[in-house]
């Protein structure tokens, strides 16, 4: 609300996490902004931390991982200074999320219309009466058919869809300025899947919902996403605008990953993969990451950690390629 | 379509609504919820229905065998043992239920603290480890004989030894229902730990633990038996099944319908219970669940 639109509602500087064990980096150096609005989307194959990103932007790292360094600051609120409570605080409040399972998100012991008063009336002070109607109102958003009836079952008693739509819904009841969205889409059916871009992309028309879209999957992100930000082994190999990304990537790695996708057109050939898997925590490279399985790997990829280098005005990319296998001067975000 | 219809008419089913549903199918535990509410009915009626007074002596009456007037029989004092087992039946119940209630309010308590929080999981677990070496019975009369014998005593007695067992199967299900997603989901709402632990994990994680406290019912009843017998259990002259056996044990030769109607009334209660728990373990058991 306090937002003003050249300044962003969710910034993230060099954040890093590690295992409180061996130290071993989990996230490096994360970098990027939200602005108020905005749909950023992470991509990423499994592994490369997409999930450990969500949870540290919630302050919910599992008690194996720590944060290392790095900045969380959300509407000019840094996260990252404050106690754990004023952090917990925020959570159900300014900062919500969505997760991937919706069959296993909601409690299935209290109904699902409790689930979404108790949010109103805990985080957002709502008396019963009120919180009972928001809810309804919530439900009607998310278009969850006849919620009249729907707000007193059991989240058994609703299909995934219809549970992620609740999920949503719990959600939105926060009124969150940035909400966190992890996989949202993967475990549905291909349609459901395409009727809850359609909820979210009204929803952040109509309220102006800023929302970090985590996913595997490029044809959503390309649905749904104003920039996008791919990640692998932990670190960010490209940002950029979404078109940009389909039309000029930039990182070998956002390239294959393109390239991998079935062509619908044409005659039909073997799927392209990109050979190799990601490292795994703990045995990763200092220097570039995606060097052993990159086609146009230099000599320099493999003795340096290549910067996060702007390529054009609104194109980053942590390759040495771009610039001519020299070092370039490191983005600032 | 009928699927369709279906749905809505469910649509305010509730799971303990379900699980209730899917009790009254089970015979198991419809004949153990049988037997174990007559007994209640008759703890509850005693005065209505025992025919004397039990705790009457009456010297003309001794050691007569179950007739007419005394189904029962009567014991050394002249008292009517169906009056005793009736009036019995009232102490062994609230010995049982109270043991029962006890164990689960401390074994949820201890139980949960432990599966939730990591850092109390090894000196908890560890200290019931302790406790769960001795054999309960022999912990129990230890217990009972350093308190002294009352009914109260009793029941903490038997609540010290059944609880170990039942707070680690708290804890088990509680380590499994916490790395559940909607816990995670509850947490990015902002909730508290105590919250998350009390509203989310506890409620799915009761029903393991129901099963567990109706054995613990039907094992207190015979414990407080075995505690009578020995002469720790409830003090004379208030009858419960443990105790008018004991007093039985003098005469099991020549009146030996005084140890052998308390001795039935125990069977039948211990039955039933664990017949109704074999029915709620169908029922709520994870394991049994599709």
């Amino acid at each position: 609300m306090s937002a003003r639109l050249d300044q962003p509602i969710l910034s993230v500087q060099g954040l890093t996490t590690a295992l409180a064990r061996s130290h071993a980096t989990v996230l490096e150096d994360i970098s990027f902004t939200i602005a108020p609005g905005e749909v950023v989307g992470v991509v990423g194959e499994s592994g490369s931390g997409k999930s450990m990103l969500a949870l540290s932007l919630m302050g919910l790292l599992p008690s194996a991982v720590r944060r290392t360094a790095g900045r969380i600051v959300l509407d000019g609120d840094e996260l990252t200074s404050g106690s754990a409570d004023h952090w917990r605080e925020t959570r159900g409040r300014d900062l919500a999320m969505i997760f991937q399972e919706p069959m296993t998100a909601l409690n299935p012991v209290m109904r699902v219309g409790h689930q979404v008063v108790e949010v109103l009336r805990r985080r957002r002070g709502f008396s019963g009466y009120e919180a009972r109607k928001e809810a309804l109102n919530l439900l009607r958003l998310v278009e969850i058919p006849s919620p009249e009836k729907r707000i007193s079952a059991y989240p058994y008693e609703l299909s995934g869809g219809m549970r992620q739509r609740v999920m949503i819904a719990i959600a939105l009841a926060a009124d969150p300025k940035v909400l966190i969205a992890d996989e949202p889409t993967t475990a549905l059916d291909v349609t459901v899947q395409a009727q809850i871009l359609d909820l979210l992309r009204k929803l952040r028309r109509e309220r102006g919902l800023s929302l970090l879209f985590i996913t595997h999957d490029l044809g959503v992100i390309a649905e749904i996403a104003d920039r996008v930000m791919v990640l692998y082994a932990g670190r960010m190999a490209e940002i950029a605008p979404v078109r940009r990304i389909f039309d000029t990537p930039q990182h070998p790695y956002t390239q294959a990953l393109l390239a991998s996708i079935p062509d619908m057109k044409g005659p039909r050939g073997r799927l392209v993969t990109i050979d190799g898997a990601v490292p795994a925590i703990g045995s990763m490279l200092e220097a570039c990451r995606f060097s052993p399985r990159c086609p146009y790997r230099h000599e320099i990829c493999e003795r340096e950690r290549p910067p996060l280098g702007l390529v054009s005005g609104d194109q980053a990319a942590a390759c040495f390629r771009p610039f001519g296998y020299e070092r370039p001067i490191e983005a600032v975000s | 379509m009928s699927v369709a219809v279906l749905k809505t008419e469910q649509a305010t089913r509730s799971p303990t609504i379900i699980a209730l549903t899917r009790l009254l199918q089970s015979r198991s535990f419809l004949i153990g919820a049988a037997l174990v509410l007559a007994i209640a009915l008759v703890a509850l009626l005693a005065d209505v229905i025992s025919p004397y007074d039990p705790l009457r002596n009456s010297f003309r009456t001794r050691l007569r065998p179950p007739d007419a007037m005394f189904w029962f029989g009567t014991d050394h004092f002249g008292r009517d043992i169906l009056s005793r087992v009736i009036h019995g039946a009232r102490i062994s119940l609230i010995i049982g239920l109270m043991t029962a209630l006890l164990t689960g309010i401390a074994g949820t308590i201890i139980g949960a603290t432990a599966g939730f929080f990591p850092v109390f999981d090894n000196p908890i677990m560890r200290l019931m480890d302790a406790l769960m070496a001795f054999p309960a019975i022999v912990l129990a009369i230890a217990v009972a004989s350093v308190l002294g014998a009352s009914v109260v005593n009793v029941i903490i007695a038997l609540s010290i030894a059944t609880m170990p067992h039942t707070a680690r199967i708290v804890r088990a299900s509680v380590l499994v229902v916490r790395e559940r997603e909607f816990i995670e989901a509850a947490r990015a709402l902002g909730a508290s730990e105590l919250r998350v632990l009390c509203r989310h994990v506890l409620p799915n994680a009761f029903g393991p633990l129901i099963v567990r406290l109706t054995y613990v019912f039907a094992t207190a009843i015979l414990a407080e038996a075995a505690l009578s017998f020995i002469g720790v259990g409830p003090p004379p002259p208030a009858p419960s099944f443990g105790s008018i056996i004991a007093q039985g044990r003098d005469f099991i030769t020549e009146a030996p319908w005084i140890t052998i109607f308390p001795g039935l009334a125990i069977i039948v209660s211990v039955l039933g219970l664990n017949l109704l728990g074999d029915g709620l373990r169908d029922v709520l058991d994870p394991r049994m669940r599709t």
